[in-house]
């Protein structure tokens, strides 16, 4: 077995062996594993060269809706709140993808801001639903109608949410490969020439739209379920932002460079928060203009360069091909 | 309207700006009969192509495809109907191999919409080899296509719309571009590729030698207008046209 | 609604749409000339206020006269145009003209992000809040309603201004020529020798130093709180989007439009106030999506 798909399995083993031995990591990696399935939403959108500023509102949408279950029914089964949730978020994508799939690029990333804001306020301003700024509680659901206690459901939340995000990402991977997810590619180098082969550039886009609302749905759920709380704060711009940020650095473009990124981000940020509270946003900024300037292909780019150099041999066209960023200058 | 009309068009009018792109448009193109656009730059002849393919609305004027109106019809569903176009600038999915940009088509073309199936993998694959081998690119087939010369992303462009397998193709100048000691040789390559799919075509080109040699029938493109039509060796030997066409040409 | 509530909605949205205009403009004109979405303008908004405020609360708490309350807001402007603005451009978005869309935008996300922070290390979380102009000028009476005449006199006149002297400077001097030249066509202008880098820089400093001047005008009608600068940048691309990328004189109409529409929310659903401006740019857009004043451009193909 070459190194190169060695490493991603060994790290892969560490993720799911880590919380035996460290307790303590178990729900910061269910809460970087939640992430990063948002973040995936972000890198699917980002292979059509497209940006939302605004996807922060399907995570928000997906973590009510399971909030919300979970009030109805005195504490709610984890299956129904992630069903719902997702379904919440596809509904929510389809109805704003139905009128952001009309723009491209800074409309598109403004539109999509401009949707989560309006979100943020209904959040914050009907209190009498939503609990307002101060949000509302998620009991701890029934699993598959068992009701578990507190350390054997965070066990089952981590294990269940590693299974999902292999699933997810394989899912994604394939979706990419396929003839639509090529043709979803297409937006972003020629739409002109994907019309002319009688295809909606439209419709592709909504396709890709949706599911990317549907990622981050899945995200929205889990993380409302492992942090027990949702607020207005799921939908807010810098949360949006930290998504993209996310998916920059993981290496735009890359599947696994979601989970990656999410991981190391979700770390650095709960040990470094107490001394970097103040500035946290700064700190994030200023990485983000450095990997734009510097490291395009994000940390999935620094492994490859780092695997080509250990196999000591260049990459070809296909390899680059296969590596390419979809955030990269032409 | 005779049963060999492929596409028609009645009277078609539009302007940019105060500059007469089309003026009183009226074209048959039938069906197996290669028509060449001549004409100075600037007299339309792109627009005529995009106002036959709906990327352009005229405004007066109106366009029939097999018998069909298709006038305020939007590029994709006129694609759909079997017109397929090549373009002056070769449109390519600039980070997608050759053999790619013919398979995006290709799945187009079946409406190959199941999410797990791998691109390569489409049952047109060995279709698409062949289109490349037709257009001497196969060599080629695994390399992104920002990487290769403009020569060959122009025969790649017109196998991608070959891909499409359309009843009529519109080629925008398909030998700019090309260094002038391979036009013909890119030439003989599309007739055969034209004629083993039985398409119809209908081309823009500058080249008096390439018209004579490969065209059925030539229009005379001027204004905004065509000012005249017929074989090759009536449009080229006309007075009129060797003035102002070749002339400007020389 | 009797005639007064009316009045106040109509003073109330004149003088909101002369502050979001004051943005919203320069948001525009670097859209123009730079192709570039500057995410980080609600920030350049947000620190013009902050300094407005904050100098202005020393100087006066000194005893220094109230009138260098407008001069104060001109050097607010400049510090935010020359000394934010320059160095961005030079430094920062110079190496990404050649990137693509996406990345531009993003690059001016991490500004926006980074300065947000800058914010909030200088002057705290604590709302700061001077009126001095405001009060300094009083209050008049029309219809029957006293309002404050900064806002219903000052910073009507200060928008219609600009709008006018960026029109002329625009039309009439070489450097307005130039950055239009550059607007229409960058190729060819720089093709004729036109120093685009400069007209870049120069646009930008103008631009930024727009946004800051907004915000110490809206400095002396309102406390300046963190994350005024998000609001703003979202509300004003709002304004920008409903009037057309690039259209000055379209910003000014869809700036009163959403000001208007804001505020007679605010006295008719006041839950809906947020969402007004939103409104009415996604229903400006559903009917014409390149905006109010907005011209289609079809690529060449």
């Amino acid at each position: 077995m070459s190194l190169r798909i060695a490493v991603p399995i060994l790290l892969l083993a560490i993720v799911a062996l880590l919380p035996l031995v460290a307790p303590w990591s178990q729900v910061v990696l269910t809460l970087a594993l939640a992430k990063g399935l948002a973040v995936l939403g972000i890198v699917l959108l980002l292979h059509a060269g497209q940006v939302s500023f605004g996807h922060a509102l399907f995570f928000a949408v997906a973590a009510y809706s399971a909030a919300f279950l979970g009030e109805a029914f005195a504490g709610g089964e984890l299956v129904m709140m992630i069903v719902l949730g997702l379904g919440a978020s596809l509904f929510f994508g389809l109805m704003v993808g139905l009128f952001v799939v009309r723009y491209r690029h800074i409309f598109f990333g403004m539109l999509n801001l401009a949707f989560s804001m309006i979100f943020y306020s209904i959040l914050e301003k009907f209190y009498h639903v939503t609990g307002g700024a101060d949000g509302m509680q998620v009991a701890r659901p029934t699993v598959v109608g068992i009701e578990m206690e507190r350390a054997g459901f965070e066990t089952l939340l981590f294990y269940g949410s590693l299974v999902l995000c292999v699933a997810v990402a394989w899912c994604i991977h394939r979706f990419l490969s396929s003839p639509i997810g090529n043709m979803f590619k297409t937006i972003k180098t020629n739409e002109t020439r994907l019309e002319y082969l009688g295809i909606s550039a439209r419709q592709t886009l909504l396709v890709g739209y949706v599911v990317s609302a549907g990622l981050c749905g899945l995200g929205g759920v889990l993380m409302a379920v492992a942090q027990g709380i949702v607020t207005p704060e799921y939908a807010w711009w810098i949360r949006s932002g930290e998504l993209v940020f996310i998916a920059i650095l993981g290496g735009a473009g890359s599947v696994a460079g979601a989970f990656v990124g999410a991981i190391i981000y979700e770390a650095v940020r709960v040990n470094a928060a107490a001394f970097a509270a103040d500035v946290w946003q700064m700190v994030l900024g200023f990485f983000l203009l450095a990997i734009i300037l510097f490291a395009s292909r994000g940390l999935v780019g620094l492994y490859e360069r780092l695997m080509d150099r250990l196999e000591n041999k260049k990459p070809t066209s296909k390899e680059t091909q296969d590596g390419r960023v979809p955030g990269a200058a032409e | 309207m005779t049963p060999d009309v492929l596409l028609e068009t009645k009277g078609l009018e539009i302007n940019f700006g105060g500059v007469i792109a089309a003026d009183n448009v009226s074209v048959e193109i039938h069906a197996g009969k290669n028509l060449a656009i001549i004409g100075p730059n600037g007299a339309g002849k792109t627009t005529f192509l995009n106002i036959c393919t709906g990327y352009t609305k005229p405004n007066k004027g109106s366009v029939y495809f097999c018998g069909r109106e298709v006038t305020q019809k939007s590029p994709r569903q006129i694609t759909r109907m079997g017109v397929a176009r090549a373009f002056q600038i070769p449109q390519l999915f600039s980070e997608h191999t050759a053999l790619e940009n013919l398979l995006i088509a290709a799945a187009a073309r079946e409406q190959r919409w199941a999410p797990f199936m791998k691109l390569g993998h489409i049952p047109e694959r060995d279709e698409m080899m062949h289109l490349l081998e037709l257009v001497n690119c196969a060599h080629v087939s695994d390399r992104l296509v920002n990487e290769l010369p403009e020569g060959q992303r122009k025969l790649i462009d017109i196998a991608v719309a070959l891909a499409l397998r359309p009843k009529l193709l519109l080629l925008d100048e398909p030998t700019s571009g090309v260094a002038s000691s391979e036009k013909f040789g890119v030439m003989d390559i599309l007739t055969r590729a034209l004629a083993e799919a039985k398409v119809t075509s209908v081309f823009v080109e500058h080249d008096m030698g390439i018209v004579e040699k490969y065209a059925d029938e030539v229009a005379v493109w001027a204004a905004g207008a065509v000012q005249l039509r017929g074989t090759p060796q009536e449009v080229l030997e006309h007075p009129d046209v060797i003035r102002d066409v070749i002339g400007e040409e020389l | 609604m009797n005639a007064q509530l009316f009045a106040l909605a109509v003073f109330d949205g004149v003088a909101y749409a002369a502050l979001v205009f004051m943005v919203a403009v320069g948001l525009t004109l670097i859209f123009g000339v730079l192709r570039i979405l500057n995410v980080a303008h609600g920030s350049f908004y947000a620190i013009g206020a902050y300094l407005t405020a904050s100098i202005g609360g020393a100087i006066f708490a000194a005893g220094y006269a109230p009138w260098l309350a407008l001069p104060l807001m001109f050097l607010a402007a400049a510090i935010v145009g020359i000394v934010l603005g320059g160095p961005i451009e030079r430094l920062l978005l110079r190496r990404i003209y050649a990137k693509e869309d996406a990345l531009q935008l993003l690059v001016t996300f991490a500004v926006f992000m980074i300065l947000e922070d800058v914010q909030r290390l200088i002057w705290g979380t604590q709302p700061y809040f001077e009126a001095t102009a405001l009060q300094q000028l009083g209050n008049i009476e029309v219809f029957g309603v006293f309002y404050t005449t900064y806002q219903l006199v000052v910073l009507p006149l200060v928008a219609i201004t600009v709008l006018i002297g960026l029109r002329l400077f625009l039309r009439k001097t070489l450097s307005g020529k130039l950055i239009l030249a550059v607007t229409e066509d960058r190729e060819t202008a720089t093709a004729i020798g036109i120093d685009a880098d400069k007209v870049y820089l120069l646009t930008f400093v103008v631009g930024a130093a727009l946004a800051g001047f907004g915000g110490a005008l809206a400095s002396a009608t309102t406390s300046v709180v963190p994350g005024m600068g998000a609001d703003m940048i979202v509300l004003s691309f709002a304004v920008v989007a409903t009037a057309g990328l690039g259209q000055i004189e379209g910003a000014a109409i869809a700036a009163l439009l959403i000001g208007l529409g804001r505020s007679f929310a605010v006295y008719l659903m006041p839950e809906l106030q947020v969402l007004i401006p939103y409104l009415i740019m996604l229903l400006v857009l559903l009917v014409r999506p390149e905006g109010l004043f907005g011209v289609v451009r079809t690529r060449k193909i």
